[in-house]
């Protein structure tokens, strides 16, 4: 997948790269596949008051591939949650942004994660919540795709199913690339699409670094209006990074020296 | 204890919006009684104890207070992270009730027992662990669970206990309740117990009182937070100290009872005897007063424990 990445795109790669710079660490390739899902949400979808970020109207939108978390760390920042300087003390002794996103301790965050396959059972609970009080506001999950090797992703699935959750959405971050190597190869997900659509999900599926489809599908949820629903996002690991894309061994990175932070914020257009 | 538990659920969601009820796959009648009168508030969500513990979570976040029900052994082996990251690292106010703490599934043999709960459910922070002794105990603690902030873990027992909790002596989450109050006069030890092994300490502390062995006995509800004042107050010039518990004794009530005195102020710090179940899974079947007796935990074998405790502090 060659999608071209646009400035802003690349602006907020390079908000990636200050928060990698900040905490000299970072989950690099698993940030880098969910930002442009993670962009056209903030931008275009989701409902929010970043000054008064409990405000009972807002979506609600949890990270549950939590290790992902500078991905929507910038968003959060871009968006004025709180001020973009946090990225620079990423993971320190006291920073409020750490290696795993914790509600909180970070406005906008929605749930603390980063033991993987908790997301979509909090998700489900807060679509049923808010569907029980008749309130309108929507949640929305980002998953892995290796983190779906979890039996409870598919436990939360049929509950979701079961309860016709047409608030809940998740998008799966399909990047094909785990911790470990492929997914192909570790725990086979295919037919992926088809498994969602098994357990009663409304699925689309569509390239996860096209601005324009992104927009397009997410602005079409509910895919029905009795299902929860489920995107399966095609992306590319380390997307935008040359040198990272589909490298498992850029799953995450620590010790970076000057040296790779140069390359990094070389490979997206310089600081 | 389980009736009085269940029924107390159905009561407090009559009386406040917020309670809702999921069960894994058991107790439909409640269920069915909830959606009749309050529909929309009590879900059977199958054999998916990771699912429910996290969807609890979701809606504790949106402002209800989640009782799950489900077995004692699964709600608290089974979802572990999601008990420990989705409830207490958030701090939700959801309710664990694990049905048949302890032996009670003694027929049904080890997969089913739940003799760790206590040991596992304390070691995480922000959670409360409650295990009452009866009925009675049971409904005067379920009406403090609407105000209690964070998570608890409530332990239940098979039901039908003998009834030996007073109302007079009240209830408050986090106090220990002395039972007993040994007469004067030596040798006196402290009897500790939880859950429904209090009534068998009380039993035997009588039995001992006959032999003329005065004992104090403090009923401990609430193992997490543990009520190391009273605890201390009532240990200090004990000659010993004894916990009961239906629960191994690695890391429940007889662990926490011993890292509160060895830390608290009472010097020296009386022998401990520490009364349970041994570090092992169970391998007889039949009831759970036969697997008590297996244990060392009936009245009768608790007096004759603390007699012989003792005979060898005297020496």
């Amino acid at each position: 997948m060659t999608t071209a990445l646009d400035e802003r795109s690349l602006d907020l790669r390079r908000l990636v790269v200050r928060a990698l710079e900040g905490g000299g660490r970072g989950h690099v390739g698993s940030s880098l596949s969910p930002l442009e899902v993670m962009r056209v949400l903030y931008d275009d979808i989701l409902r929010y008051r970043p000054r008064e970020p409990q405000w009972q109207g807002r979506d609600r939108c949890i990270l549950s591939k939590g290790h992902g978390c500078l991905a929507q760390y910038v968003l959060l920042a871009d968006k004025g949650f709180f001020p973009a300087a946090e990225l620079d003390r990423f993971c320190r002794f006291d920073a409020i942004l750490g290696g795993h996103p914790e509600a909180g301790k970070v406005p906008g965050i929605e749930a603390s994660t980063g033991a993987l396959g908790h997301g979509l059972s909090i998700g489900m609970g807060r679509a049923l919540a808010l569907r029980m009080r008749g309130s309108d506001a929507r949640v929305f999950v980002v998953t892995g795709d290796g983190e779906i090797n979890e039996g409870s992703v598919w436990e939360a699935a049929l509950s979701a199913a079961k309860h016709q959750l047409a608030n809940l959405t998740v998008l799966i971050d399909y990047n094909k690339i785990q911790s470990a190597g492929p997914t192909a190869a570790i725990l086979p997900l295919e037919p992926l699409a088809e498994k969602w659509r098994a357990f009663g999900f409304g699925v689309e599926e569509v390239d996860g670094h096209d601005v324009a489809a992104l927009r397009e599908v997410l602005r079409r949820v509910p895919f029905a209006h009795d299902k929860p629903s489920a995107i399966v996002c095609h992306t590319v690991k380390g997307k935008g990074v040359a040198f990272a894309e589909n490298d498992p061994e850029w799953h995450h990175k620590s010790s970076l020296k000057p040296e790779v932070i140069a390359d990094l914020y070389a490979a997206v257009g310089g600081r | 204890m389980r009736p009085a538990c269940i029924d107390k659920i159905f009561d407090l969601a009559r009386r406040d919006r917020r309670v809702a009820y999921i069960g894994s796959d058991l107790d439909p009648p409640l269920v069915r009684r909830m959606q009749a009168e309050m529909p929309g508030r009590a879900f059977m969500e199958g054999v998916s104890e990771q699912h429910v513990v996290g969807m609890a979570a979701g809606l504790a976040m949106e402002g209800y207070i989640p009782f799950v029900h489900t077995i004692a052994s699964f709600i608290t082996r089974r979802c572990y992270e999601q008990v420990a990251v989705d409830l207490c690292l958030h701090n939700l106010p959801v309710r664990l009730v694990g049905n048949g703490g302890g032996l009670v599934y003694a027929p049904l043999g080890p997969t089913h027992l739940a003799i760790e709960d206590i040991a596992i459910m304390r070691a995480l922070p922000n959670m409360t662990v409650v295990s009452v002794c009866d009925a009675d105990e049971m409904r005067r603690f379920m009406d403090q669970t609407l105000d209690w902030p964070g998570p608890i873990y409530i332990r239940l027992a098979k039901g039908y206990d003998p009834i030996v909790s007073r109302p007079e002596l009240g209830f408050e989450i986090g106090k220990a309740i002395p039972m007993r109050i040994a007469g004067t006069g030596a040798p006196r030890a402290l009897l500790v117990a939880t859950g429904v092994a209090t009534t068998r300490a009380l039993a035997a502390a009588d039995l001992l009182a006959t032999a003329g062995i005065e004992c104090t006995l403090l009923h401990v509800h609430t193992v997490k937070p543990l009520d190391t004042v009273a605890l201390v107050e009532h240990a200090r010039g004990c000659d010993l100290v004894v916990t009961v518990e239906e629960h191994t004794v690695v890391g429940g009530l007889g662990s926490a009872v011993t890292d509160a005195l060895v830390e608290g102020a009472v010097d020296p710090v009386p022998p401990i005897r520490r009364l349970g179940i041994p570090d092992a899974f169970a391998v007889k079947y039949g009831t759970q007063d036969q697997l008590m007796e297996l244990y060392g935990l009936q009245p009768p074998q608790i007096a004759a424990s603390v007699r012989e405790a003792l005979k060898l502090v005297a020496i």
